[in-house]
């Protein structure tokens, strides 16, 4: 009894308590927000359990007895179990494809009287826990081949189950933990590519072919004379692609033939790719071919991207071309985002105050409480609601990858991660998408989009590690 | 710490930092630095507009159109939305409404929602629409919308079709399937309210945007919550709006009520109430107005004389007296009773008009013999196989109420009375006993005394009898949009032999008795008069006919109230209805009785 006492002493001490406080801030400015959302003059009663907020208040109330109950369990638990939680969680997945409820199109609910859950929220904590498992184990290296495609397995088995459920978005999530495997070593130039994928992707989109092509031959030079300091080579090689080019296009003009300047700019560039492979092996510097190799790599993801891109469905398209700001119609496609610009961006520095947004009262944003509470929170609470709700965000991240760096174990440190990971990407791509800046993709904000299942999982993936963190000093 | 890779954590900090920037940067760009979203948000405010289908259209019996809808416009206010002070003057001005009763409504806006619209003034008329909407710019919070409002293409029959009003509260309240919100128009009398569900329609929803000044800037969400209105049903009536027509003509300056059936199928041809007035009074701004001074006319011309009048029905009955006495074999056709221009038995005395005497049935019925009917109800009454007086009263009263008395027969007709053939036990209170004798209730024999009935019930017994045995449920709706509504026979336990001999009767008094002025070429009209005594003043007359004889094709009541005798007026108003229908017009001979009743009147004030 004493002893027990003691380590529940003990418990309360080592709970990390700021972050405890930046959960219960977030939480509570989640609730006001979804209670000004759905907000009506007929049913003005918090408790009103027929309305959302109502709910949301006894989802809150839920929450934190869930957390407690964390708190009191055993931290070994969590390592001892990661593994068979994370296979009992595919099998509910796989469940709910069979037997789950179609809301919106995605099979991803279980009507449990007339509570509604969605397991692609609790998936996040099983995997978590299961990759914190199988990369902490002593020997684990993310840069061997084998232990890498261990990694990806685990994160990949669960998302296919959720993009089988139709929710794309839920299943994007997985890729957040590319922040805890390069915090584990991935090698600095995946990050990198993936980037530079992405670079290439939105600029082949945006700008014409050979404008595309001339930044990819631009960069590759630069990179030549970062890495070769010589630039009398890369100013000869100019030089003659631009002969070469501009010669080519003489000949065409005169003789009137149609050939695109794209093509002459790519032969060109093909001509001097050769000429510079055999110039550098010669000269034995095999250190700049790779750079030319990748520069061709670049040149066919782009032909990749434009040749792939005009057969997505057409609404995963329109989404892309949106962001991009390609297409601008205020009525269809565009319409969330652009009505979720318009209620964040009327709040100005202050916000039009509580209960007084016009925009979220009219209900002109689809999914207000949901998807889209940013929209309230930017509407009635202005700049400095908004920003504050992004630091606070923030401010909680970083705390979790803090504390997940001061972990002993591996375990309890890429389990933090992962959390700091998760909660970073549903921030970025909730917020980024009511703000115009990512495409819109169906994941909740945390602590602030109504739902039991969004809040629960959000709870349970903190306490899971806050327990782990007070129990740090026992080596596990 | 024991990491080889610990240095990138800084990087993920700085990745989370830098996105936090980006983020707060954009939000800095989008809510401080310019004023597009504000802008746009301004522009942006929806409105929701229920969209009021027309009503159903209400056709005669030919598919001539009686009663369709004209565009009108109500008033709205969103009372939040209402910017400081406005010109009500001008606004009162313009839709020529009182200051007060203005002032008024506003406020009750204001109570039920301030921020949801609702009516201020409803039924605008499209020229003062017209005005308004040049003005509407200038009342911030006001709208208008498109209500559809009766239109009329006769000026009689108000009683038929009866009239549209704002919904009360306490219907919104009774109606379980939440069909109206305040402001909605329902059907309150006649064929508007038996049918407002069909002919309603259904309501559907528009949602505006709108910008700040109320003009609609397009469909929210691309109209992808829109829900459409849906017309109501049309309604085919089985009246004859051109005979209706004629019948409110014979019948100007008169009071009483006609009603005329088409026996094979209980259709209700002709439905006068005299004086009655013009539906158009009931529509738009003035019908509070134009109510009461209907309420106050001292024609009663709210009062439905066709169904809510009910009186003893007088020799009319009997044809029915006479069908009982056959049918439980207390005479027979060939029965005399003597008649000596009067009659007396003890305490009673009833009169009788001058005729050959002794009468046969059939005479009796031609001659409206009233010491006849005596002599048969002492009969009925005393019937051996009874044990009493009052067994076999009530034994007779079971064979009226196969004839649809004492009841309501026409479910249409919710505000009808159901006249009276009372029962055993209202004898039993009035006399204060079990044992009373025929002689208590002698009238009854002769459609006196304690029985009432409406003209619908006698337009009905016509039927009845028209179709020697039974009655189809008399109705006016013959079809609700495409679907043909069926009605119910209701069977008469008297043989077929003994309406043929009550029909002769008929024939008879038509021919060369007491209704000899309803009289058509060529066609063999049956019919019997009666007198409804009237104790303020002159009797009121009644008629009761059909024709032709075989097959025939409209059997009516008349009923004019200090019509005296029944020949004065019903029998030749009668007359000119049956040729009308039965031959299209009005013959060469008939045209200078056609005319003196026309022109005269039985209204003294």
């Amino acid at each position: 009894m004493l002893q027990r006492g003691y380590r529940q002493t003990k418990l309360f001490e080592h709970l990390d308590w700021l972050t405890v406080l930046i959960y219960v801030a977030l939480i509570f400015m989640g609730w006001i927000s979804i209670y000004a959302a759905v907000y009506d003059e007929t049913h003005s009663s918090i408790f009103d359990i027929s309305q959302r907020y109502g709910k949301q208040l006894l989802w809150m109330g839920i929450a934190g007895v869930i957390g407690f109950v964390i708190l009191l369990m055993d931290s070994k638990f969590f390592t001892m179990f990661a593994i068979p939680l994370y296979i009992l969680m595919l099998g509910v997945l796989v469940l709910v494809l069979k037997i789950g409820t179609e809301v919106n199109g995605a099979r991803a609910w279980f009507d449990i009287g007339s509570i509604r859950i969605q397991p692609a929220e609790f998936a996040k904590i099983t995997t978590c826990l299961a990759m914190a498992k199988i990369m902490g184990k002593p020997g684990f290296k993310i840069t061997k081949v084998i232990d890498f495609f261990k990694a990806v397995t685990i994160l990949a088995i669960p998302a296919l189950l959720i993009i089988l459920q139709n929710d794309t978005g839920s299943a994007l999530v997985y890729s957040s933990f590319i922040l805890v495997m390069y915090r584990e070593g991935l090698p600095q130039i995946l990050p990198i590519l993936l980037i530079a994928t992405i670079v290439i992707f939105i600029f082949t989109l945006m700008y014409p072919a050979t404008a595309v092509l001339s930044i990819i031959i631009f960069g590759t030079f630069v990179a030549l004379i970062y890495y070769r300091q010589h630039f009398y080579e890369v100013f000869i090689a100019l030089a003659i692609l631009i002969a070469l080019y501009a010669s080519v296009y003489g000949v065409t003009y005169f003789l009137n033939m149609e050939i695109e300047s794209y093509h002459i700019l790519l032969s060109s560039y093909l001509v001097i790719t050769i000429g510079g492979i055999i110039y550098y092996l010669k000269k034995h510097i095999k250190k700049v071919i790779p750079i030319l190799l990748l520069s061709w790599m670049a040149i066919g993801g782009s032909y990749g991207v434009s040749y792939i891109f005009p057969k997505l469905p057409q609404h995963q398209q329109d989404r892309i071309n949106l962001v991009l700001g390609k297409i601008d119609d205020p009525k269809n496609i565009g319409y969330n985002v652009n009505q979720s610009q318009i209620a964040i961006g009327s709040g100005g520095l202050t916000g039009k105050g509580f209960l007084n947004g016009t925009q979220t009262k009219y209900e002109f944003v689809p999914e207000q409480e949901t998807d889209f509470i940013f929209c309230t929170v930017g509407e009635e609470w202005g700049f400095l609601g908004s920003s504050l709700v992004i630091l606070l965000m923030s401010a909680l991240i970083m705390r979790i990858i803090a504390l997940a760096e001061r972990q002993r174990s591996a375990f309890s440190r890429i389990y933090g991660l992962g959390v700091a990971g998760i909660l970073f990407f549903h921030l970025t791509i909730n917020i980024g998408m009511t703000i115009g800046l990512t495409p819109v993709i169906g994941i909740p904000l945390p602590f602030f989009s109504y739902g039991g299942s969004s809040l629960w999982a959000f709870t349970i993936l903190i306490f899971i590690f806050l327990k782990l963190d007070s129990n740090r000093m026992q080596a596990l | 710490m024991s990491n080889y890779y610990n240095h990138r954590k800084f990087v993920i900090y700085a990745v989370i930092v830098l996105t936090a920037f980006i983020y707060i940067v954009r939000l800095f760009c989008m809510q401080v630095l310019t004023d597009e979203y504000k802008i746009k948000a301004d522009g942006n405010s929806k409105r929701k507009q229920t969209v009021y289908p027309p009503r159903g259209m209400m056709l005669d019996r030919n598919g001539v159109i009686m009663v369709e809808n004209q565009p009108a416009y109500d008033l709205l206010v969103t009372p939040r939305e209402v910017k400081g002070t406005f010109d009500t003057l001008e606004l009162v001005n313009i839709l020529g409404v009182e200051l007060e009763t203005f002032k008024k409504s506003f406020e009750k806006c204001r109570k039920y929602s301030r921020s949801r619209a609702s009516v201020v003034v409803s039924q605008i008329t499209s020229d003062k629409y017209a005005i308004l909407q040049e003005k509407l710019h200038k009342y911030a919070g006001f709208e208008v919308q498109t209500r559809t409002l009766r239109s009329y293409n006769l000026n009689h029959s108000a009683d038929v079709f009866g009239y549209v009003g704002e919904v009360s509260q306490s219907t919104i309240d009774k109606d379980t399937s939440k069909y109206y919100a305040s402001g909605d128009y329902v059907g309150i009398t006649g064929l508007e309210k038996a049918y407002e569900k069909h002919l309603r329609g259904s309501k559907g929803y528009r949602y505006l945007l709108v910008d700040k000044y109320n003009q609609v800037k397009g469909s929210y969400a691309d109209g992808e919550y829109d829900i459409a209105s849906q017309m109501g049903d049309n309604i085919t009536t089985t009246m004859d709006s051109e005979l209706q027509e004629y019948a409110y003509q014979l019948m100007q300056n008169k009071r009483g009520g006609i009603i005329a059936i088409e026996p094979a199928t209980g259709e209700i041809i002709l439905k006068v109430s005299s004086p009655g007035y013009d539906p158009a009074l009931m529509v738009g701004l003035e019908r509070g107005k134009n109510y009461g001074m209907l309420q106050k006319d001292k024609n009663l011309p709210l009062f439905d004389r066709t169904i809510q009048s009910t009186y003893p029905p007088g020799s009319t009955f009997k044809t029915l007296q006479a069908l009982i006495g056959l049918e439980l074999g207390v005479i027979t056709p060939d029965s005399k009773f003597q008649c000596r221009a009067g009659w007396n038995f003890g305490a009673i005395s009833m009169g009788c008009h001058q005729h050959a005497s002794p009468l046969d049935l059939r005479g009796s019925i031609q001659h409206s013999c009233n010491p006849w009917y005596v002599q048969n109800w002492r009969r009925i009454l005393e019937s051996s196989k009874f044990e009493n007086v009052r067994e076999a009263y009530i034994n007779w009263r079971s064979y009226t109420l196969q004839f649809g008395l004492g009841q309501k027969i026409a479910p249409e007709f919710p505000s009808a009375t159901a006249g009276l053939i009372p029962t055993a036990e209202f004898f039993d209170k009035r006399f204060r006993t079990k044992k009373w004798r025929w002689s208590y209730i002698s009238s009854i024999s002769i459609g006196q005394g304690e029985i009432l009935m409406n003209p619908l019930q006698i337009a009905n017994m016509a039927c009845c009898i028209a179709n020697r045995g039974h009655y189809i449920t008399p109705h006016i709706v013959r079809s609700i949009g495409d679907s043909t509504i069926a009605y119910e026979k209701h069977d008469i336990d008297i043989q077929k032999r003994y309406f043929d001999i009550v029909i002769d009767g008929m024939e008879q008094a038509i021919k060369g008795g007491t209704a000899k002025g309803a009289m058509v070429d060529s066609v063999v009209v049956c019919g019997k008069t009666g007198t409804a005594q009237n104790p303020h003043g002159e009797d009121h007359s009644i008629f009761m006919v059909f024709a032709p004889r075989e097959n025939p094709k409209i059997a009516m009541a008349i009923y004019i109230e200090n019509g005296g005798f029944g020949a004065t007026y019903a029998v030749p108003i009668g007359g000119l209805i049956l040729e009308k229908y039965l031959k299209g017009e009005i013959s060469e001979k008939k045209k200078a009785v056609e005319k003196r009743i026309m022109e005269s009147s039985l209204i003294y004030d």
